[in-house]
């Protein structure tokens, strides 16, 4: 049963990481990230992290995407133009993904005692999770949070018309 | 049948999943030339590597490994604000989201 969910959901995920490659709009991009996410959410699920595989699914392909397909819509993103890009991602970027992808392969078919992953041993629970998270690793979660309430101010900051500047007759006629 | 059914998946196999989803998030990043595009093939990569965090985590019964996913979605989450502000800004200057016109830091 593992074995049959596993490559039917890396399947998943594969397609839809070589689909995001492949379209050329964004929002069809957008979405091929979240069947990738949701395929992640289950691959963690087999590995028995319960909490992460609620997390991903809701904060990645929930809030996250939303965000990604709100900004596409947004900004009325239409299709990439096609161009090969500059001459050095040719010439040192393309050998440099295959060597990237050829020595991760090599230790990971070399490494030996990885052993086997099934569905019975080791499902984290929350509750495990949370007393190491609250207990041991408390200062970081706490700088956390501080990041992500700067992460909201700047946010807004970035996102907004300066103060002083004055709308201009175009913005002032648009309905908003 | 019954053997397909109760057999296990080698720790190696994830590990190459993550890598190869790695390695397609760089191509990407690489070859995309809308600056959302190219901001999602990051969000892959750190996907990729979140799926190895959680594999050596279950192989070591760790729970740390586990907390530090939890800690990289959520400076993803902020990342992924900041970010899109930082496109929305980009775009009303410029009004394009191609990066090969983006090439100036003034605006």
């Amino acid at each position: 049963m593992h074995l049959i969910l596993f490559l039917l959901f890396a399947g998943f995920c594969l397609a839809g990481a070589i689909n995001l490659l492949l379209q050329s709009h964004p929002i069809n991009s957008a979405l091929s990230l979240v069947v990738v996410m949701t395929s992640l959410a289950v691959l963690y699920l087999l590995l028995g992290a319960e909490f992460l595989a609620a997390a991903q699914i809701i904060v990645y392909s929930g809030a996250i995407m939303v965000l990604f397909t709100f900004v596409v819509m947004l900004l009325n993103a239409g299709r990439e133009e096609r161009t090969l890009g500059s001459r050095a991602a040719r010439a040192v970027g393309f050998p440099a993904v295959v060597v990237i992808l050829g020595v991760l392969a090599t230790l990971i078919v070399h490494a030996h005692g990885l052993g086997v992953a099934s569905l019975s041993d080791a499902i984290t629970s929350t509750e495990d999770l949370s007393r190491v998270l609250f207990r041991e690793l408390l200062l970081p979660f706490e700088v956390t949070s501080i990041l992500i309430l700067i992460a909201i101010l700047g946010a807004v900051a970035l996102a907004r018309h300066g103060d002083g500047e004055t709308p201009t007759s175009e913005e002032r006629t648009s309905p908003k | 049948m019954n053997s397909i059914l109760s057999q296990e998946v080698p720790i190696s196999w994830y590990l190459m999943l993550s890598a190869v989803l790695f390695s397609l998030g760089v191509l990407g990043f690489l070859i995309k030339r809308n600056l959302i595009t190219v901001f999602m093939s990051i969000e892959l990569m750190l996907n990729a590597v979140n799926l190895s965090f959680v594999t050596f985590a279950h192989q070591w019964h760790q729970v740390r490994g586990q907390i530090f996913v939890f800690f990289v979605m959520m400076v993803a989450a902020a990342e992924a604000a900041v970010g899109l502000a930082i496109i929305i800004a980009v775009f009303r200057a410029r009004a394009t989201l191609a990066v090969d016109r983006i090439d100036l830091m003034k605006l």
